[in-house]
């Protein structure tokens, strides 16, 4: 069980201060998510370029996957360190041989993908897995973020969310699933790779296959109210916006709530309070079983 | 007239000094940036009122006895659940569980209150100026709901002896939850609660239909094993 | 003259253990009536258990305590973790949640004054509290469960602790269930029900799902009664590991976990044979959970289902609770299923021992029953003292097995005193099989 924060900017003047509200966002939630933390940020495009998102143990020698990346590159590709992450930026057309050397490296996993998306989560409290990635002072259009009490699996870097769906795209659950072990071993034998017990992988496991079939993030979603038995509230970050679905039970909590300059998510109010005007917010809460979606024009 | 600031005040605090109050004053208390905490004005037993100015987050007022609480803006899940007596008004819309397993008293909602609105109420009023979301009056036993607006799906689902009233669209019918006719000693009922909640001279309350327990329900038989 | 069927050696007739007597008889009723079968008590089936499991007494390695000058403390202390005024018990028995519905008035008076004679606690059940059991039971927990019958804030304050219902051992993932011939005026009064109709029970709390959720909710309850009380999490054995860990993380002062063998008023018996876990199943998984998330003895651990005597009592605390709770043997303590009254028993077409239809509310006993005339026979003063002394016993057997183990006070017996006689009951306890290194599993 958990908590889940969103935030959608209208107003381009707020973009750098899209990591603080963020912040502010998850530490409201610390209390229903001790465990782990994680967030997805859709910050500044390099045009022409691909950001990838690694992840490490801690004190890992960086030097050594990085290395070797200059050769396929032409340079050193630009790398932004934050704690047991790297945010590297690659050329697109370079973005294979990229994968396939960091998929021969030791200790180092690409965890998210995009013209525009850095993902980070990690084991602890949130404000201070927040603090450790520096999220207040991330710019961008747009966050989802995640506070994460463990349900039935362990409580592991692996099993905090987001999870990554796609390129620019990933996923975050509260709830709880109760054919996840069914759906697995299926999306197994369609080719998938799963590395933990959690049920929000296989949701977010279910999105890819889907999507990757051809289907629009609108189809992915309504197949999953289908498929997915449970008690959920999926949050979706796209390179675009983000969308929400609620189970059609609807136990799990979802508050919505819009201004002139921004639209928001929190699974409390709580976690809207700090933003700004949002005295004067229209606030709501999302239907049962309808995919809403949000998106820059 | 005591002004809490809960910016400045921890919400302990403010629910300790609320307990402390004699069975009998009848002050009125103002509760200052509540920011969606949880709990506020939770347990009270005293005839006091209570102004709080702004949204709040789960179980306002839960448990209320005697007390009249006043939200000037939303409330999170579950506001006034288990109310004894008193009233409890929101301003603003209500999440989900509004006035959950109520046993009396008035809960007024002037925007829309979300899903499970009187969940298993056992003698509490609702009144929602809005809509009211799905499975409203889930196992409600008792008491009295009253929607100006519309009504989400599976209204009343295994009802049994609260009355439901509803003006505007009712999405569809729980089990064992059936339309009624609505007679003149319904009429008064509703009479007295929409001035309670202060729109008796807005509403024409002919314009209402009523709802209840077909007690189909009430003997477990093997032929309703569809609605179980 | 029929020489020929002498020639041929008959075969017995032979019964078949897939579609046993029992199995016959419950598929010829379901074909008559319509109807599931509906019954009060536990899993009646056998179950790894308690008596799997011996203790290890003392001998040259491990020093005895002398019994009696030796003291041998019982005493244990519940809510330490957050509530202003814990409840200490002078005894590790406790009294189960049972509704005053499912059981007449007498019982539930008979009930508090047996556990407050001994320095015990008893519970209210699916209905809420009734004076008579505030009056006659010096601790009492006051239990809040999906259905909030007769949940109110005053008894909310009466109340010495309050014990957040999730599930129980009988029907993990099930609600209450009073059948029309209990709702009797008085029952129905407090239920707000109409009288004699089947009441129909929620199985998830009516304003909270999930644990996040509950941590609000039991943050609220705290905030009405002041922070005061103990708060318990009830839950049926199912996933103890993480139901366990769950209920510290959403914030109770103790977790109560109730085993498949743990009684019910009534409900389906397919869900009473067929959902859940043993006890004996259930209890290190919830104790590995207190010690990974350093709560063990500071969440108080308090086990129910099947718990009979003072060996399972002690059994219990061995590997790793801190307290127990009884509710079928505090009823057969009382007076349930007496062969005294084999004919009443017959009469309702059952024995002694095997009377579990509590649901009818017949019971000849007057402990499952609304009837006035039947409740009548169960004088609460008779009754209190044979719990009463019921439960001194069980406290007795306990201390014996416990100075025997060199322990001078309860809680120090660990899973090292235990050995197990199966495979199943050492891979379940993780305690190696008698005689051997050897557990199963580790």
């Amino acid at each position: 069980m958990c908590g889940i924060v969103g935030l959608f900017l209208k107003d381009a003047g707020l973009q750098p201060e899209l990591g603080a509200l963020t912040r502010t966002m998850l530490g409201a939630l610390c209390d229903r998510g001790p465990d782990s933390a994680g967030f997805a940020v859709y910050g500044a495009e390099i045009p022409g370029h691909v950001k990838l998102t690694l992840r490490a143990r801690k004190d890992f020698d960086w030097d050594l996957p990085l290395r070797p990346l200059a050769d396929i590159c032409n340079a050193l590709p630009r790398a932004t360190m934050r704690d047991t992450h790297a945010v590297i930026a690659v050329p697109a057309d370079k973005e294979a041989a990229i994968r396939g050397e960091i998929a021969r490296a030791d200790g180092v996993e690409i965890v998210g993908s995009g013209r525009r998306m850095e993902v980070f989560k990690e084991v602890g409290r949130p404000d201070r897995v927040a603090e450790r990635f520096g999220l207040a002072a991330m710019a961008g259009t747009h966050a989802i973020g995640h506070t994460r009490m463990a349900t039935e699996s362990a409580v592991t870097t692996n099993g905090a969310h987001p999870f990554t769906t796609g390129p620019d795209q990933c996923l975050v659950h509260n709830g709880s699933l109760s054919n996840h072990n069914a759906v697995r071993r299926d999306l197994i034998r369609n080719g998938l790779a799963f590395q933990t017990e959690n049920d929000t992988e296989v949701a977010a496991g279910y999105m890819t296959w889907r999507m990757r079939e051809g289907a629009s993030l609108e189809q992915a979603l309504n197949a999953m109210l289908v498929e997915l038995d449970g008690f959920f509230t999926f949050v979706v970050g796209t390179e675009s916006g983000f969308g929400v679905l609620r189970d059609p039970i609807a136990c799990k909590p979802a508050v919505m709530a819009e201004t002139e300059q921004w639209v928001a998510f929190g699974t409390e109010y709580r976690a809207l309070v700090d933003l700004p005007g949002v005295e004067n917010a229209e606030v709501w809460e999302p239907e049962p079983a309808r995919v809403y979606r949000w998106e820059r024009h | 007239m005591p002004t809490i600031d809960l910016a400045k005040t921890t919400l302990r605090e403010l629910n300790a000094a609320l307990h402390r109050l004699a069975p009998d004053g009848g002050e009125v208390w103002r509760v200052l940036n509540p920011r969606g905490q949880h709990a506020v004005a939770a347990g009270i037993d005293a005839p006091v009122t209570v102004e709080v100015d702004g949204h709040v987050g789960y179980y306002c007022a839960g448990m209320n006895k005697q007390a009249t609480v006043v939200v000037n803006g939303n409330a999170g899940p579950g506001v006034a659940e288990n109310m004894m007596s008193g009233e409890v008004r929101v301003r603003g819309d209500a999440s989900q569980a509004a006035g959950a397993t109520g046993c009396g008293g008035l809960l007024v909602i002037d925007g829309n209150a979300s899903a499970r609105c009187g969940i298993s109420m056992k003698g509490i009023d609702i009144v929602v100026k809005g809509s009211v979301g799905h499975l409203s009056a889930f196992m409600a036993q008792a008491g009295h709901l009253v929607v100006l607006g519309d009504a989400g799906e599976a209204l009343g689902d295994s009802l049994y002896e609260a009355e439901l009233y509803v003006r505007g669209e009712v999405e569809s019918l729980g089990a064992d939850c059936v339309e009624k006719p609505l007679g003149d000693a319904h009429k008064a009922v509703l009479v007295r609660l929409l001035n309670a909640a202060g729109v008796g001279n807005e509403v024409d309350v002919a314009s209402f239909r009523r709802y209840g327990s077909a007690r189909k329900l009430y003997h477990f038989h093997i032929d309703n094993v569809g609605h179980y | 003259m029929s020489a020929a069927p002498d020639r041929w050696i008959r075969t017995p007739p032979r019964k078949s253990a897939t579609f046993d007597d029992h199995a016959i008889a419950e598929i010829r009723r379901a074909a008559a009536t319509g109807l599931y079968d509906i019954r009060g008590a536990g899993a009646k089936r056998k179950l790894p258990h308690f008596d799997d499991l011996l203790f290890l007494g003392a001998s040259i390695s491990r020093y005895p305590l002398e019994g009696y000058r030796e003291k041998c403390v019982t005493e244990v202390t519940i809510g330490t973790r957050h509530a202003r005024k814990p409840i200490t018990l002078k005894i590790p028995i406790t009294i189960a949640g049972m509704s005053f519905g499912s059981l007449s008035a007498q019982a539930k008076e008979a009930l508090g004054r047996g556990a407050s004679a001994v320095g015990t606690s008893t519970t209210t059940g699916d209905g809420g509290m009734t004076a008579e059991e505030r009056a006659s039971s010096k601790t009492l927990v006051y239990q809040v469960l999906p259905s909030r019958y007769g949940m109110n804030p005053d008894d909310l304050r009466k109340a010495d602790a309050i014990e957040v219902v999730v599930g129980q051992g009988a029907k993990p993932g099930g609600g209450g269930m009073l059948l029309g011939q209990k709702i009797s005026p008085r029952v129905a009064a407090m239920r707000v029900l109409p009288e004699g109709i089947d009441q129909r029970s929620a199985c998830r709390h009516p304003d909270w799902t999930g644990p996040d959720d509950l941590e609000i909710k039991i943050h609220e309850l705290r905030e009405i009664t002041d922070w005061e009380k103990p708060i318990y999490v009830k839950v049926g054995a199912s996933r103890p590991y993480y139901d366990t860990a769950l209920a510290v993380k959403a914030g109770a002062d103790a977790v109560v976990l109730d085993g498949m063998q743990g009684g019910t008023a009534a409900t389906q018996d397919v869900f009473i044979e067929h959902v859940g876990l043993p006890t004996l199943a259930a209890i290190r998984p919830a104790v590995e959970a207190l010690h990974d998330l350093g709560m063990h003895h500071k969440v108080q651990l308090i086990v129910s289902g099947g718990i009979r005597n003072g060996a399972d009592v002690a059994k219990c605390l061995a590997l790793g609770a801190d307290a127990v709770s009884i509710g079928t043997a505090a009823l057969i303590a009382l007076g349930d299923n007496d062969p005294a009254l084999e004919d009443d028993y017959r009469a309702l077409g059952t024995t002694a021992g095997a009377y579990d239809d509590w649901h009818e509310g017949r019971d000849p006993a007057g402990i499952t029953t609304q009837d006035p005339a039947l409740a009548a026979r169960l004088d609460p003063v008779i009754a209190g003292r044979k719990l009463a002394n019921f439960l001194a016993v069980l406290t007795l057997e306990t201390q014996t097995i416990a100075r025997a183990c060199g322990k001078s006070h309860i809680h120090n017996l660990e899973p090292e005193d235990l050995v197990a006689l199966t495979v199943e009951a050492a891979a379940m306890a993780r305690v190696p099989l008698a005689g051997t290194n050897w557990i199963p599993g580790l």
